[in-house]
């Protein structure tokens, strides 16, 4: 980043400044197809409550990269390989259906062991590789640069299947999502839809962890869609924010990282909170003021507050 | 005569065994290890009781961002990773009452604090000539053969330290754990010792990343506790079975990588522990947990598809 002549404080200068190189073109060209398919498919994820298994099979993508360099073959497959696969051992391995719910905390136990075993593979083929550290933080804390024309390619290809599909599956998806034993009585297929989106979100990880890390995908997958789910319930505006959100970090942080010595991990994640933390603080706000103005405004509570049956053995019976 | 190979390779394997206390590193790593282990047996069985896995994702995850910002700005690694740790685990079951249920706020503070680690990994990289991307290595995947006396006996310490209070809480906050109204009923602090559980387990973290590391800890904490909790419904039964599995799988592990010197420590030990938890399932079998009342399906005429 030592060519780069730096800010001007010309907004149009500094901006076609951004896109000289083509690498940054490509950076972006990336970034805006990982920004909307991981908002849209994080917004379900958010959803369902499933942020730790998104989590998880983005951090497989670890071990997928480490595997398929370790093998000299493109790590675009080792992402993509070792997160369906992973989300097909979550798939089959837990919570069956509705009635699975009171199993949450078996279910997370495996998911953290494939998590941590995961890691430890990648581990173990890195140390094998005795490869550049280089390689192994950027596999894990993300990198924009050397983005090829390819691999933008892949992530398009990737990302219209995974669009395709959840286009196909949204509408029964929500309703077993927000209501699953209701969506069961009606003869929705609850737990294939649940395998089915499990499959989604692992291809979802597996295009963001190649532009955040594995470990920061959550930036891109939770948190636009939370923070939209704070700001409003209803689903086609939530939806629109979230990808809104979600395009805004992404162009920033590759903005910030461009100009500056920190990494872009740091500046999509410190974002992604940011507007988080504004939204809560909006919703606080605008909660208290409810409060205080009387009863008139019901909708105080989001879609992301919705009442949940009791998930965890504790989480009943207020005393 | 030359001995068949069958016969060669296992006795080659028995006497570098039976050297393999003669190492001063590997002493220290077992010293470590066992009491390491021990702390992460019993606070990973309190963790997946209380469903509270993710946080400990959370809580291991800090540890990364703690142990670079103490080498960006110079302090002892051990410093920054117990003051991180503990007050995350103590901030988090402080918030955690109100919203128990903020799996999105956990996850979007932690995509944060790795970040944060991220930016001082950079620091640390930039600003000290010495520093090295493989100090952040180490603390990621942990490096349990690279302790020398003092910092196994602090680790050993440290870790008699967290087992004595877990023992001593164990009671309470088994009853706390398993019905927090009626425990709260009988006048059992229930919020406090959240508060010192947590705190615990960010103890524990801190403690457990110099041997396996802050990425891969979550497996020490989580699989033992799975497989223990799998085959026994007995509490203390249970609690004393997911302590013996992490004690196993450190030996295991340590001894396996001494043996097969290509394959780092860390992985050996994960490798043991989550062969372990896949064990359990195999004995168990698929047997449906006793998941509730399984929804039975309405009456005939009342399912007809909506969408």
């Amino acid at each position: 980043m030592t060519e780069v002549s730096g800010l001007t404080g010309n907004l149009v200068a500094d901006v076609t400044q951004l896109f000289v190189f083509p690498f940054m073109v490509n950076a972006y060209l990336a970034g805006t197809i990982v920004a909307v398919v991981s908002g849209l498919i994080g917004w379900f994820m958010v959803l369902r409550r499933e942020s730790f298994a998104g989590h998880t099979l983005a951090v497989v993508g670890f071990p997928g990269a480490s595997g398929a360099t370790l093998l000299g073959i493109s790590p675009a497959f080792g992402f993509f390989g070792f997160s369906l696969a992973a989300a097909l051992v979550i798939a089959a391995t837990g919570a069956r259906g509705n009635g699975g719910r009171r199993t949450r905390s078996e279910e997370s136990a495996v998911i953290g062991t494939v998590q941590a075993f995961a890691l430890a593979c990648g581990f173990l083929f890195v140390s094998l590789y005795r490869g550049n550290i280089q390689g192994i933080t950027a596999l894990l804390f993300g990198s924009f640069l050397g983005i090829t024309t390819d691999q933008v390619l892949v992530l398009g290809v990737a990302g219209l299947v995974t669009l395709g599909v959840l286009g196909a599956v949204a509408r029964p998806l929500f309703f077993a999502s927000v209501d699953p034993a209701v969506a069961a009585a009606e003869g929705v297929p609850v737990f294939g839809l649940g395998a089915v989106f499990l499959l989604l979100l692992g291809l979802a990880a597996a295009e963001a962890s190649q532009i955040t890390g594995s470990l920061l995908v959550f930036a891109l997958l939770v948190v636009p869609a939370a923070t939209a789910q704070i700001l409003t319930t209803r689903p086609a505006v939530s939806v629109s924010l979230t990808l809104l959100i979600g395009l805004a970090i992404t162009w920033l942080g590759l903005a910030l990282a461009y100009y500056s010595s920190a990494p872009i991990g740091f500046y999509i994640t410190s974002l992604a909170f940011a507007a988080y933390l504004l939204a809560s603080a909006r919703r606080l706000l605008a909660d208290r003021a409810a409060a205080r103005g009387g009863p008139a405004r019901s909708s105080g509570t989001g879609m992301s507050a919705m009442p949940r049956p009791a998930t965890t053995p504790q989480g009943g019976h207020p005393s | 005569m030359s001995a068949p190979l069958s016969l060669v390779l296992p006795t080659a394997v028995i006497a570098s065994a039976g050297t393999i206390f003669e190492q001063p590193f590997m002493q220290y790593a077992f010293l470590a290890g066992t009491l390491i282990a021990l702390a992460a047996g019993l606070v990973g069985y309190f963790l997946v009781l209380r469903g509270q896995v993710f946080a400990g994702d959370l809580l291991t995850h800090v540890t990364f961002t703690g142990a670079l910002a103490a080498l960006a700005f110079g302090v002892d690694l051990r410093v920054g990773l117990f003051a991180t740790t503990i007050a995350v685990g103590v901030i988090m079951a402080g918030l955690g009452e109100r919203g128990h249920a903020d799996d999105v706020l956990t996850g979007t503070t932690f995509a944060w604090i790795l970040g944060l680690g991220v930016l001082f990994l950079t620091l640390f990289t930039t600003n000290r000539s010495t520093g090295n991307g493989a100090a952040a290595i180490r603390v990621l995947f942990g490096s349990i053969f690279g302790l020398n006396l003092a910092t196994a006996q602090l680790a050993a310490g440290v870790g008699v330290a967290i087992v004595l209070v877990m023992l001593l809480i164990a009671r309470p906050l088994l009853f706390a754990s398993l019905d927090p109204a009626v425990a709260a009923a009988h006048g059992v602090p229930v919020k406090l010792l959240g508060v010192i559980f947590l705190g615990l387990a960010g103890a524990a973290a801190a403690e457990a990343t110099q041997a396996v590391g802050a990425l891969l800890l979550l497996g020490l904490l989580a699989a033992p506790a799975g497989a223990a909790a799998r085959l026994t419904s007995r509490p203390f039964l249970g609690l004393t079975l997911s302590a013996a599995l992490a004690v196993a799988s450190m030996w295991i592990g340590l001894v396996v990588s001494y043996l097969v010197p290509p394959v780092p420590p860390s992985f050996a030990i994960l490798a043991v522990a989550a062969g372990g938890y896949a064990l359990a399932f195999a004995v168990t079998g698929r047997q449906p947990q006793n998941s509730g009342p399984s929804k039975e399906p309405l009456p005939a005429g009342l399912g007809h598809p909506v969408l």
